[in-house]
């Protein structure tokens, strides 16, 4: 590929880095009225009264609304695509200000000012009388008999939804121990029952949640807000105020990071509120750092009661799960992430009998937890590689090896039908032990004595790309062609950071043939202009809304290629686009064959065999002797599981020849150069014969899913005494199809270890007995500084997935996944010690050294 | 914007003590980094402020006669840490302040106010204790002199009255020459860090470098103010530094003298753990330092005053 | 009750009628429209709001207004050459990788201003301390540190 895989800097560093790109607030109009939210300060109960009476007399204050006045509508936040069949809709379990105080700092009223200052000293000024209960800021609390249920309008008690999930229907831990006892004898085996935990983070993403509205003069009410979603958005603020979607507008300028909480729709609805009832002025609702720690969205704490099962010889048989979830105040995202919890706790090892896990979603009286970076995936790592490598200590097992027999297969299918295509999981963990240097740091740091102590650890994962087919994923894009031969790329993907204009711009280039200086994507999305997409989220954007802009790009270039046609008078089969150029099409190899993604229509017997049998599938391995890239293409398949390479004239029968399609054809280089983009595009523009404003625009509705994965080894040392632990070595190596920029995809690593590692030590939002959160702001909330994270290794090994667009697959979330796992997996090896749960503070760890005498 | 009433920019020492008594709810505002943050969560929202900030003689470190360091309160973290009079000779006070919050922060951030703030989580709060420094404070009724060690009386709550501004903190010869010291800061991380706890011991050894003649344990967040603890102090004079239970000795002599609290932040048993580990670790390296020949031998002279 | 304040801001003399309780961030992006002054926190916690006072990075949203009389400020906005040259450390970043929401950026670069300016050289871990007082959850912070390291790594 030309464009494709080659490590382009960032088409929005030079705006960043001079500080002219403009974030939300940085667009906020001098005459801004300013808004804040008045909240709770219980955790449960109902707000009986609220007297405005002095809050209003202070002067500048424009608009006082509480609970009692907004409209009787309750609303989803999610930022999941709707659907159309009631059953599968997000829950509608708020109103845009609420008289059930269902968390400390639930919002009750606003204040609308003419600055800050006046709106803060009358929100002080707001007097509340409330009906309080008892606040249950836990699972086990909001579990308890008797414990008051904190949406009685919808649940009978605080569990919001119980799954279960099975390897088969039959599956049953305890028959299989039986079976097991049976066949191998209970002294053949090892079995490990415990508890864990993962704590409830914060994004802490760097710019705050924040957002600015008024009505147009065309009677819209316009939202600027800084949102992954902005699509999603418009129609979350449509529902929450009676509005028809289309009196609603919704722009997303530059954002500065959003991790999943700006994929739910936030206080932007209120926002929208309060400049209506403010006559249509513009009104600003930044929420402060404390608010949107612990005001937003958070990462679902979770507890794991886990059992599994091994022989004496290292062959996992049996796992069972029953896994909690704290989901705060409100749905948000519903069960979606305790669903991808437990899903992926049963998926990412192979149980010979099989395995079963249960997950409920907990109502309690705190934050509300939602999206965040991987989905459920960052806690089910942790249980399921910390029960891993507990099975491992107990059973004298080395983790490398276990995880080699036990992981994840190649060709795996999951109960949805999402198939693995790609599979590198075990080259990874090769390529992660190597670098680490296992076996030997394993052996050396066997029997250490004395207070400070050194081990490795490691962690595996898998990751589903998108969210088909559980959920709809839907992208457009459009494109459109400047009289000077250069494009507009038009989406409603966002850019939240992770580089996706960039890579967006790439594709585009890449596919159509207009060089990357000639294409202008369009970073600020607004509604009424930018062609539907549910937007940021999910590792989605480069596979969903990469196929769209693919065949967006497909679409252009035909059209193009027709018009050239037309000028040259030139069959448009003869013709290519090849750096801004029309050539002509030279065939170097006319015995190679062009293969087309299989669809459900393929008549390819092979294909319709597999996709039948659901065996698997072929990819290409386009990577020379050389290491270099190039079209030669060498097919490997996986018929059960084995993978072999093969030439492509001899896959196996079985087979599916379900291959990419780069959009460029194989074998095929340019001729001689017979017309510029240029003269082209003026041409179409102004021709007095045929005027043609070249663009496309299309829907594509991706009906394709994979799953990516990877591994993180960890090397680190523990001064017990202190608690203290230090990273001498990292490495996280990635399994994420090619690489669409290998130096944004490098980066976009870094930041997601160092998420994984204050995941393992140090984040936690804490709360006090009564509800209040004790942590909400970036000092008592420990994100990593710069003194606290190690240099960072990154390596990938690139195979080519067949449903990626490109052969890319996710990367986005991923990397925060294994780092947490493998550093407490190395803890326990330097020091014997299991820990339960992370954060493993260092007050934790010398409590866990000292019960263990170690110090 | 901050929630201000009142605002005054005091031209000198004088001109503040007077804002000061003329308004009884005015709170001294120096680099901020406090005030403007407690003022921000609503704390003395409404009221008055008397900025301190731009009074020039608050700035700087110098030489007295007899050879006592004076720090301007005004004095910024990062201005201390790199001032060649504080190198020489109480250059762990300088790592001591150079652990506060980050850069910036440290660039604005005063040692009066870490001092004043009445916090016993500041990080110059167990060095300036182990130094016996003075806080000279002016008020309407003059100038007085509070050793540091008796400038505390509570969490947050300190001798200075309403009225007084810090002038000045001095540190006498006879507590810097010939020592030695380290300060180690705990936190849950390496920076943008408030001590879980904080830790100075400071060494005076014979000529020989063979015995402790004078040994000094400052603590932060150990107890509700900075503490000392004499006790220990006491026992380690005279001992010999190659006599390894003299870690033991520091590690478990302190624990009789401390009284940390358990909050969310920390619990008392694992504070309890830490002012023992970080004694023992930091009479180490106090020792070591002693050892390496770099105590100040003589006081700092009239040549330096300049 | 407004006060008339003196600066230096990017080189430019500024007279400007400020309110005595506006943070210099407010001033900033307010009244002098330098939108590259981030706010993160309003707290000096993650230093999204850093410029250089007189050569010195500061977080601004500490930092009142009327101390900033008679002083001279640079901000990003300052950076560029008035014909539009990048600065050798905002090319780094570039360079590196090092950005990726860009909110924290601006702040960095302009610590990295001071740095670089020192004429000092830095080891990695001096430079890791250095820009401690800047939070960023997007890079892990190695490929800010390696764009550092080019212009004042040892």
């Amino acid at each position: 590929m030309e464009t494709v895989g080659k490590s382009f800097t960032r088409v929005d560093a030079r705006g960043k880095v001079t500080g002219e790109a403009k974030y939300t607030n940085d667009l906020l109009p001098k005459d801004a009225l300013q808004a804040k939210v008045v909240r709770s300060t219980i955790a449960n109960g109902l707000v009986k009264s609220i007297d405005i009476s002095e809050a209003e007399k202070v002067p500048g204050v424009v608009k006082i609304v509480t609970c009692f006045d907004v409209p009787d509508i309750q609303f989803p936040t999610a930022g999941h695509p709707w659907s159309v069949e009631a059953a599968h809709q997000d829950v509608p379990d708020r109103k845009l200000l609420n008289t059930r105080v269902r968390q400390w700092g639930d919002e009750i009223a606003a204040v609308v000012a003419e600055d800050n200052v006046v709106a803060e000293r009358a929100a002080r000024l707001i007097k509340v009388e409330y009906e309080e209960y008892e606040p249950i800021v836990t699972i086990e609390e909001a579990l308890a008999p008797g414990a008051t249920p904190l949406h009685p309008d919808l649940r009978k008690d605080n569990i919001f939804v119980h799954t279960s999930f099975k390897t088969s229907p039959d599956f049953d831990y305890d028959e299989a121990k039986k079976r097991a006892i049976e066949e191998y004898g209970e002294e053949n085996l090892i079995e490990v029952c415990d508890t864990y935990r993962t704590p409830r983070i914060s994004h802490c993403h760097i710019e705050t949640c924040t957002s600015w509205a008024y009505v147009d003069t065309n009677g819209k009410v316009t939202v600027i807000a800084s949102t992954q979603i902005p699509h999603i958005m418009r129609r979350v603020i449509s529902q929450a105020l009676g509005w028809p979607v289309g009196k609603v507008r919704v722009i997303k300028p530059y954002i500065g990071g959003g991790f999943g909480n700006k994929q739910d729709v936030l206080d932007e609805p209120l926002n929208a509120y309060l400049s209506i009832v403010c006559g249509g002025r513009c009104v600003c609702l930044e929420l402060s750092r404390e608010e949107c720690v612990s005001q937003t969205r958070t990462r679902h704490a979770c507890k794991g009661v886990l059992r599994g099962l091994a022989t004496k010889d290292g062959v996992l048989l049996a796992r069972e799960g029953d896994i909690y979830t704290n989901k705060g105040a409100y749905a948000s995202h519903g069960h979606a992430i305790t669903g991808g919890i437990t899903t992926n706790f049963k998926d990412i090892m192979h149980d010979r009998y099989g395995c079963r896990s249960d997950g409920y979603s907990v109502y309690t009286s705190s934050a509300v937890s939602g999206a965040m970076r991987a989905y459920g995936v960052p806690q089910a790592a942790f249980l399921a590689d910390s029960l891993t490598d507990d099975l491992c200590a107990k059973g004298g097992f080395d983790p490398l090896k276990f995880r080699m027999d036990n992981c994840v297969p190649p060709g795996f299918v999951a109960s949805n039908g999402i198939t693995y295509y790609s599979y590198s999981l075990k080259e990874c963990m090769k390529r992660g032990a190597e670098y680490i240097h296992w076996d030997e740091k394993r052996r050396e740091y066997a029997d250490q004595t004395g207070p400070v102590r050194r081990g490795v650890g490691m962690s595996i994962f898998m990751y589903k790309v998108g969210v088909y087919p559980i959920s709809l994923e839907t992208s457009s894009a459009r494109m459109i062609l400047n009289q000077d031969g250069s494009i507009q790329v038009e989406l409603s993907a966002t850019e939240i950071g992770q580089g996706a204009d960039t890579v967006f711009s790439q594709m585009a280039s890449e596919t159509t043939g207009i060089t990357m200086d000639k294409v202008y994507i369009i970073s600020t999305q607004d509604t009424d202009v930018a062609p539907f997409d549910t937007g940021a989220y999910a590792s989605r954007q480069s596979f969903v809304t990469g196929k769209a802009v693919k065949k967006c790009a497909l679409e252009l270039r035909a059209r193009i290629l027709d018009y050239a046609s037309y000028m040259l008078d030139r069959p448009a089969e003869e013709l290519m686009i090849w750096q801004n150029n029309i050539c002509e099409k030279i065939h170097t190899n006319e015995t190679s064959e062009v293969i087309h993604p299989a669809d459900e229509n393929d008549d390819n017997p092979a294909v319709k065999n597999a996709r039948k049998l659901a065996l698997g599938g072929a990819y290409i391995d386009n990577t020379r002797n050389d290491g270099s890239r190039g079209e030669s293409a060498k097919y490997s398949a996986w018929l059960d599981g084995d993978v072999k390479e093969y030439d492509i004239h001899d896959l196996p029968n079985g087979t599916a020849a379900i291959l990419r399609d780069t959009g460029v054809e194989k074998d095929i280089v340019p001729g001689e150069i017979l017309l510029s983009m240029k003269d082209l595009a003026e041409n179409a523009f102004y021709s007095l014969d045929r005027s043609e404003h070249i663009t496309a625009e299309v829907t594509n509705h991706c009906k394709e899913n994979t799953f990516a994965s990877g591994c993180c080894f960890v090397d680190l040392e523990v001064d017990m005494p202190l608690g203290k632990v230090k990273i001498n070595n990292i490495i996280n190596v990635h399994d994420s199809g090619t690489l669409l920029n290998p130096k944004l995809a490098e980066a976009q690593v870094h930041g997601g270890m160092v998420m994984g590692l204050g995941y393992a030590l140090t984040e936690e939002l804490l709360y006090s007995k009564d509800g209040r959160p004790l942590n909400a702001n970036l000092l008592d909330f420990k994100i990593p500084t710069a003194m606290d994270v190690p240099d960072l290794h990154v390596e990938f090994l690139e195979m080519d997935d067949p449903m990626g667009p490109y052969g890319n697959k996710a990367l986005g979330e991923p990397p925060a996944i294994p780092v947490a796992p493998a550093i407490r997996n190395a803890i326990l090896h330097a020091t014997g010690v299991s820990m339960k749960e992370i954060p493993m503070t260092q007050q934790k760890l010398v409590a866990a050294f000292k019960e263990a005498g170690l110090i | 914007m901050f929630d201000i009433e009142q605002y005054y920019e005091a031209k000198s020492v004088e001109d503040a003590v007077r804002l000061l008594s003329e308004h009884e709810d005015a709170e001294i505002i120096s680099g901020g980094t406090d005030v403007l943050v407690k003022l921000r969560e609503g704390k003395g929202a409404g009221g008055t402020l008397v900025s301190i900030h731009e009074i020039p003689s608050l700035h700087g470190v110098r030489c007295l006669p007899g050879g006592t360091l004076e720090i301007g309160p005004a004095t910024c973290f990062t201005d201390i840490t790199n001032h060649p009079l504080i190198r020489r000779y109480v250059p762990y006070l300088g790592e001591a302040v150079d652990t506060v919050g980050g850069p910036q922060v440290r660039n604005q951030g005063t040692i009066g106010g870490n001092v004043c703030n009445g916090a016993t989580s500041a990080d110059s709060a167990a060095t300036l204790q182990t130094l016996n420094a003075v806080v000279v404070l002016q008020g309407t009724g003059g100038v007085r002199r509070v050793p540091v060690t008796e400038f505390y009386t509570g969490p947050g709550r300190t001798v200075r009255r309403h009225d007084e501004v810090c002038r000045a903190i001095e540190i006498a010869p006879e507590d810097y020459v010939g020592f030695t010291g380290s300060y180690m800061k705990y936190g849950k991380r390496a920076a943008m860090e408030i001590a879980t706890l904080g830790c100075c011991v400071r060494v005076k050894l014979d000529e020989a470098g063979e015995t402790i003649l004078d040994a000094r344990i400052g603590y932060g967040v150990a107890a509700p103010t900075p503490i000392r603890c004499r006790n220990t102090e006491g026992a380690l004079a005279g001992r010999r530094v190659d006599d390894p239970g003299i870690y033991e000795l520091i590690g478990t002599g302190v624990l009789d003298e401390v009284n940390p609290r358990s909050s969310w932040r920390a619990s008392k048993e694992f504070r309890l753990q830490l002012i023992s580990e970080l004694a023992r670790r930091a009479l180490r390296e106090a020792v070591d330092r002693s050892l390496n020949h770099e105590a100040p031998k003589t006081a700092c002279s009239d040549e330096e005053r300049r | 009750m407004l006060k008339i304040i003196h600066m230096w801001v990017n080189g430019r003399e500024v007279e400007l009628a400020v309110d005595p309780r506006e943070s210099l961030l407010e001033t900033l992006r307010e009244k002098l429209n330098l939108t590259s002054v981030k706010k993160g926190c309003g707290v000096g916690e993650c230093g999204a709001c850093t410029v250089l006072i007189d050569g010195i990075a500061t977080d601004v949203c500490l930092y009142l207004t009327m101390w900033a009389d008679g002083k001279h400020i640079l901000t990003t906005e300052g950076l560029k050459s008035p014909t539009g040259e990048l600065n050798p450390i905002q090319q780094a970043f570039i360079d590196e990788a090092a950005v990726q929401c860009g909110f924290c950026t601006p702040g960095l670069i302009m610590t990295a201003v001071e740095i670089v300016g020192s004429g000092r050289k830095y080891t990695r871990e001096e430079l890791r301390k250095q820009i401690a007082g800047h939070l960023c959850r997007c890079t892990g912070y190695e490929n800010i540190l390696n764009a550092m390291e080019k212009l004042a790594g040892c």
